[in-house]
């Protein structure tokens, strides 16, 4: 396996130096429109304005656009409305997951296959938007944020991920503990969860970014702009082209170009929460996925 | 004599696991609500449905909104794109993590693996509507990819003015944001393969191309029928929730599927049962694809999701 490269036959060594440069290409287009928008954003406007191309370096200094998002009450109230609703969401997805993942682990149940069917055919088919939206305004849910937290709050796909992690843990320790005059409850919350800690890490983490980076949901069930998330705030600022609603002054040319500089600085400081957790939650997420692949 | 066999069975079960019982309703009850309901007000579909009557009030027109859209004007358009954007995003979503994963798997440093991985597949954490605004300001006449377009074929407008450029800019923006992702389910699964495999081939005599064909394409592919079914259950979706953020009226021509028509019928002109006619079509067209490609992966290979 292991054999030097200088070892190596001609065309293997060809191959592994085409595969080099080949994968660093990848790299680089991944990671290239971030590097964009992150120059754009601390360019000067005006010289941004008469840019055409990539941008590898700022064009120019200035934080103008920075200053502007900052002021922005939009934004800063569309932050804390995402951080609430995904907060809500998640916990309440993650215990009904674990319950759930819990019970249809165990062996012996006599509803159990009916249950974990009932619950995996909706993964195949559902009602769809409408019936749904039906549903959420009979509710009388429309405009309320209580229609971006609990429809959707878990996902069929977690539940699974997190019930084959259950099954591995060893029937014994129950048994054991059954033994010891311990209660199913008391063998869910004081062995079973401190046990599957990881594993639940990794489904609440698939909910924050579920929820996080959402809007559809909130476009169509939300009206008020003090409900707005952040991803319905960039999305009108990016998007509908009301980067001049975030507040530059002044001659409209001036407005005009700041507005653009704005579009970049708003991308950054959406994407600057994820990309500073991620390489702490990159693992995590790696980890999740190997249990799902397990399974298949 | 069998029922109270059963029902002797159901008791006991109740008495041992009552406690196990208690915990799933909750669970249970979040699907009867967003689920299930939703599943029983696709009737809808075969009302002239009015939301203050309801769907128990309206008056029940059986075929009729299916019919109105089987004859629509947009009905093979829709249809034309959605399949096209399907089969494209099947090919592409599905082949390109497997290729990205092979060669990531040649590489020996594990430095470089590790970067080249974590590059890739960073794009996967961003929002839609950031992925929608990176297109726009990449393929805008000034941007990056637009200015290459202007300046090789004089095109002015933004890409996404233009019908042809539509499909292509799915693709690879897909790409760009999946391919890494996806990759690490085939690294889990390549990594998975028994080396002793590899150590006897080599005894054989096999060279690397000889392993890739037989030991390593064979040790991946049940994951890959897996992942493929998964993905032929979302196929007639096809990502629509970044279509609504991309397209505008003059690419229809190819930008507009089914879901986008779903979502303009029903949520924007309160079309709402021909919307659902439209959605309940899609949903049981995608159920259909689901059948027959977990029907071929059981007849054809060993593998198969249920």
């Amino acid at each position: 396996m292991d054999t030097p490269f200088r070892k190596e036959s001609l065309p293997r060594k060809t191959f592994i130096v085409f595969n080099a440069l080949l994968l660093s290409v990848l790299g680089v287009i991944a990671l290239i429109p971030f590097v964009h928008v992150l120059m754009a954003s601390i360019s000067d406007p005006f010289k941004l304005a008469a840019n055409t191309g990539l941008i590898l370096w700022p064009k120019g200094f200035s934080l103008v656009g920075y200053q502007k998002v900052f002021e922005s009450v939009e934004i800063w109230r569309g932050y804390l409305n995402t951080i609430l609703y995904t907060a809500g969401s998640v916990a309440l997805g993650s215990v009904l997951t674990i319950f759930g993942a819990y019970v249809l682990s165990r062996r012996n149940l006599y509803w159990g296959n009916k249950a974990m069917f009932f619950i995996t055919f909706t993964m195949i088919f559902n009602g769809g938007l409408i019936p749904t939206y039906i549903l959420i305004s009979n509710l009388g849910w429309i405009d309320s944020p209580l229609a971006v937290i609990i429809p959707n709050c878990m996902s069929a796909f977690n539940l699974i991920i997190m019930r084959t992690y259950f099954q591995t843990i060893p029937e014994s320790l129950e048994e054991s503990a059954n033994l010891d005059g311990a209660n199913k409850l008391q063998i869910l919350f004081r062995i079973m969860i401190p046990l599957a800690k990881s594993s639940i890490a990794v489904v609440a983490l698939f909910y924050v970014i579920a929820q996080w980076n959402s809007y559809f949901q909130a476009m169509i069930y939300l009206r008020s702009a003090k409900f707005f998330t952040l991803q319905l705030v960039i999305q009108q600022i990016l998007l509908k082209n009301q980067a001049t609603s975030v507040g530059a002054s002044g001659s409209s040319a001036y407005v005009a170009v700041v507005a653009e500089l704005i579009k970049y600085c708003v991308i950054m400081v959406s994407i600057i929460p994820m990309l500073v957790a991620y390489p702490f939650i990159q693992r995590y997420f790696v980890a999740g996925i190997m249990v799902g692949a397990v399974k298949g | 004599m069998q029922g109270t066999k059963r029902e002797g069975k159901i008791r006991i079960d109740w008495r041992r696991n009552h406690t196990y019982y208690y915990l799933l309703l909750p669970v249970l009850l979040y699907y009867v609500v967003f689920l299930y309901i939703p599943m029983g007000g696709l009737a809808m579909a075969f009302e002239h449905f009015s939301p203050a009557k309801g769907v128990f009030g309206s008056a029940f027109v059986g075929f009729a909104n299916f019919v109105t859209f089987f004859k629509s004007y947009y009905f093979w358009r829709l249809i034309r794109n959605t399949l096209i954007l399907s089969a494209l995003g099947l090919m592409f979503g599905v082949l390109s993590p497997v290729g990205l994963a092979l060669l990531l798997n040649e590489v020996k440093g594990r430095l470089f693996k590790k970067t080249i991985q974590t590059a890739t597949y960073i794009p996967y954490f961003i929002s839609l509507v950031v992925v929608a605004s990176l297109i726009k300001i990449f393929v805008a006449p000034e941007g990056p990819v637009g200015n290459l377009f202007s300046s090789l074929f004089g095109l002015d407008n933004s890409l996404l003015t233009y019908a042809n450029g539509f499909r292509p800019i799915m693709v690879v923006s897909d790409m760009w944001q999946m391919t890494g992702y996806i990759a690490v389910i085939y690294l889990a699964a390549l990594s998975g393969i028994d080396h002793e495999q590899y150590e006897a081939a080599r005894i054989d005599g096999a060279g690397h191309w000889k392993q890739l064909l037989h030991i390593t394409i064979p040790g991946i592919a049940p994951t890959i029928i897996v992942l493929f079914i998964l993905r032929t259950g979302q196929l007639l979706n096809v990502g629509y929730e970044k279509i609504i953020l991309l397209y505008s009226p003059g690419i229809y021509e190819t930008a507009d599927v089914i879901s986008t028509f779903v979502y303009r019928k029903g949520l924007l002109e309160f079309n709402y049962s021909y919307a659902a006619a439209v959605g309940l079509f899609n949903a049981v067209a995608g159920l259909a694809m689901v059948l027959l490609s977990n029907w071929l992966a059981k007849r054809y290979t060993d593998t198969r999701l249920f």
